[in-house]
């Protein structure tokens, strides 16, 4: 059902949904001349209207429940519902969090467990979840970095090491943190080039932000290497946890010699994401920077579960958030974890990267050029479409679209920036080898239909509810604000 | 691919330079490069008057794929910024050589210059590059 109109379209003057209003409206206390002077631009429909309007928006949905998303970078893996049932328990729904510890002791000892859970898997000695998302775990990693080399009386120290394959919230956090960003150049196997590294540090080298795997989907087998450069110029390692879920129970950031890490608790752990949030940026560190955590903690001792506050940790970065992050994440994270156990958490890792490295050498196989053919992949990987842009005038973009029409979301396109026409693979541990195969085939079937009637697969999408949208002109006009006022 | 101008110098990262009347140089963007980023819809200049060393990231181009940096290839002050980008990005898709140029910088050392390339050595580099 083609519906693109908004609800306001449906507005007529006097229309209302009787049935839902209150009887009777009481008079609000707030002094007049601080009240609106016009009534709110709201839709005035029936409630038909409203429940028709809004159950066919929901049948536009493309998700994970409905179709394979192989989004590169993105981990849109399936979210199993007894996270989300579990984590809506009238019980959590309905604590308040000002009430005190003592009423609280079951979810805080959940948090608590989380904490320790977080630790044991990512080899790090201390974890706080107050991030609310991962742009914020990674401000808080490098706001520790900072804080560290302040205590030590160390202030020249203003220089963030990124790789130039690295996702770009990194450099933007460096920046956001008052630091320098200086970019690493990657050589052709994928791994970060020592010479270069050498040649980069010194006595202004604050960190280095990395994620291992890479955004090129290889693991940077010379960590330990980096690691000594890093440390031994006085720098510490940022772990970006975006691609955690290859490694997951597996290999652990601590063990690499990382100083920071953050995970993406909503990606890697089960909470639907993709809309916008909420999220939560849970950061791990090792020794050193164990006093700079962001408050509030769980700690724990004879008398039950409590919050550590700066008052017992003066050397903290401070709060992050109003209370202690997203709650509802961190319950399905718990629950996440608990169901899996470790061996399960180890399964995660395992199938991630046997169905990222089976989708990789079928297309492979069906004669798509795969950017970093020698290594194996990690989580996902990347298929440069250089060639087909060439001869057949068929970018990237074109068939990112004509996939729509297979009914596969996108993979992610024009990331990482360094290899051109490229889709960014990632099938995550959830799907089944009919669909992975599945997706082979259709991505065969559109390279035939390029060859043979390019304009079909630049002219799509044809099967979705709007077409294909002038993203130029979006970008160079935009326009965010929509209402009554506005409709000519 | 068209011509490359034969006046100009070029850089590795697809910046090209060439020497105005007054001694100023004008900076800009490759037609490569205008053509791998695509269509261009925000650039966000150098503040006028700042002092850039050769390699600095002074400038972003941003196109619906991807916003890049634009790194000086000289050292000196940025003496103009191109006012026509801020209502009309795709002048730098258009003509980048000409009215799509993005900045000028009064460098503080000509010689600078002579460490770029020239048209023949970036073709050459561009060939390479596939």
């Amino acid at each position: 059902m083609s519906d693109a109109k908004l609800i306001f379209e449906y507005s007529r003057e006097g229309r209302s949904a009787h049935a839902q209003a209150p009887l009777t409206l009481a008079e609000a206390d707030v002094p007049v001349h601080l009240r609106r002077q016009t009534p709110p631009a709201l839709p005035a429909v029936s409630e038909l209207q409203a429940v028709r309007h809004y159950t066919r928006v929901s049948q536009k949905n493309f998700s994970i429940d409905t179709h394979f998303y192989p989004l590169g970078s993105c981990t849109m893996k399936y979210n199993p519902r007894a996270c989300n049932t579990l984590a809506m328990l009238p019980e959590f729904l309905s604590r308040h969090p000002l009430g005190p510890s003592s009423h609280g002791q079951g979810f805080m000892q959940i948090l608590w467990e989380l904490q320790e859970m977080l630790k044991d898997v990512t080899g790090m000695r201390g974890v706080s979840l107050t991030p609310m998302a991962g742009a914020q775990g990674e401000f808080a990693g490098v706001a520790m970095i900072k804080a560290y080399h302040h205590a030590r009386g160390d202030h020249e120290r203003d220089e963030i090491l990124v790789p130039e394959a690295a996702h770009g919230t990194n450099p933007a956090t460096a920046v956001m943190c008052g630091c320098k960003v200086k970019e690493l150049p990657t050589l052709a196997d994928g791994d970060v080039d020592l010479d270069a590294l050498r040649a980069a540090v010194g006595p202004r080298t604050a960190g280095i932000m990395l994620t291992n795997p890479s955004t090129l989907g290889v693991f940077e087998r010379h960590i330990v290497e980096v690691s000594e450069i890093v440390h031994d110029a006085g720098g510490l390692l940022y772990y970006d946890g975006a691609n955690l879920n290859a490694i997951l129970g597996k290999a652990r950031p601590g063990d690499m010699g990382f100083d920071v890490i953050h995970m993406n608790l909503h990606k890697t752990f089960s909470t639907p994401h993709g809309g916008g949030g909420p999220g939560s940026g849970a950061v791990g560190v090792g020794e050193r920077l164990l006093p700079y955590l962001p408050v509030p903690i769980v700690g724990r001792d004879d008398d039950g579960f409590h919050w550590l506050t700066e008052s017992e940790r003066p050397d903290s970065i401070g709060p992050l958030s109003a209370f202690m992050g997203n709650a509802g994440v961190l319950l399905r994270a718990y629950v996440y974890m608990r169901m899996l156990g470790r061996d399960g958490m180890r399964r995660v890792g395992e199938f991630a990267t046997l169905n990222a490295n089976y989708l990789a050498r079928r297309l492979e196989r069906a004669g798509f050029t795969l950017a970093v053919p020698e290594r194996r992949a990690s989580h996902e990987f990347i298929v440069t479409l250089k060639s087909e842009a060439r001869e057949l005038g068929v970018t990237a973009m074109d068939f990112a679209k004509r996939l729509l029409d297979y009914g596969y979301h996108a993979p992610t396109t024009y990331f990482p920036l360094l290899i051109p026409e490229c889709l960014l693979i990632e099938p995550t541990e959830t799907e089944a080898k009919e669909d992975l195969d599945g997706f082979v085939a259709a991505l065969t079937a559109i390279r035939e239909e390029a060859s043979t009637d390019p304009d079909l697969v630049k002219g799509a999408p044809y099967s979705t509810p709007v077409r294909r949208l002038d993203d130029v002109r979006a970008a160079r006009h935009l326009d965010l604000a929509w209402g009554p006022q506005a409709e000519q | 691919m068209s011509e490359l101008p034969g006046d100009l110098k070029y850089t590795k990262d697809h910046e090209w330079a060439r020497v105005e009347d007054d001694g100023t140089v004008k900076i800009g963007i490759t037609d490569h490069a205008q053509t791998a980023l695509g269509d261009l819809v925000y650039i966000e200049p150098p503040e006028i008057g700042s002092t850039v060393a050769a390699g600095d990231s002074c400038a972003v181009v941003e196109s619906v794929k991807a916003a890049s940096d634009v790194y000086s290839p000289i050292g000196g002050e940025i003496t103009a910024a191109n006012e026509l980008l801020a209502d009309a990005p795709e002048t730098v898709n258009q003509d980048p050589y000409g009215d799509g140029w993005l900045f000028a910088v009064r460098p503080d050392d000509n010689a600078e210059l002579d460490a770029l390339m020239d048209a023949d050595a970036y073709q050459a580099l561009l060939d390479e590059e596939g």
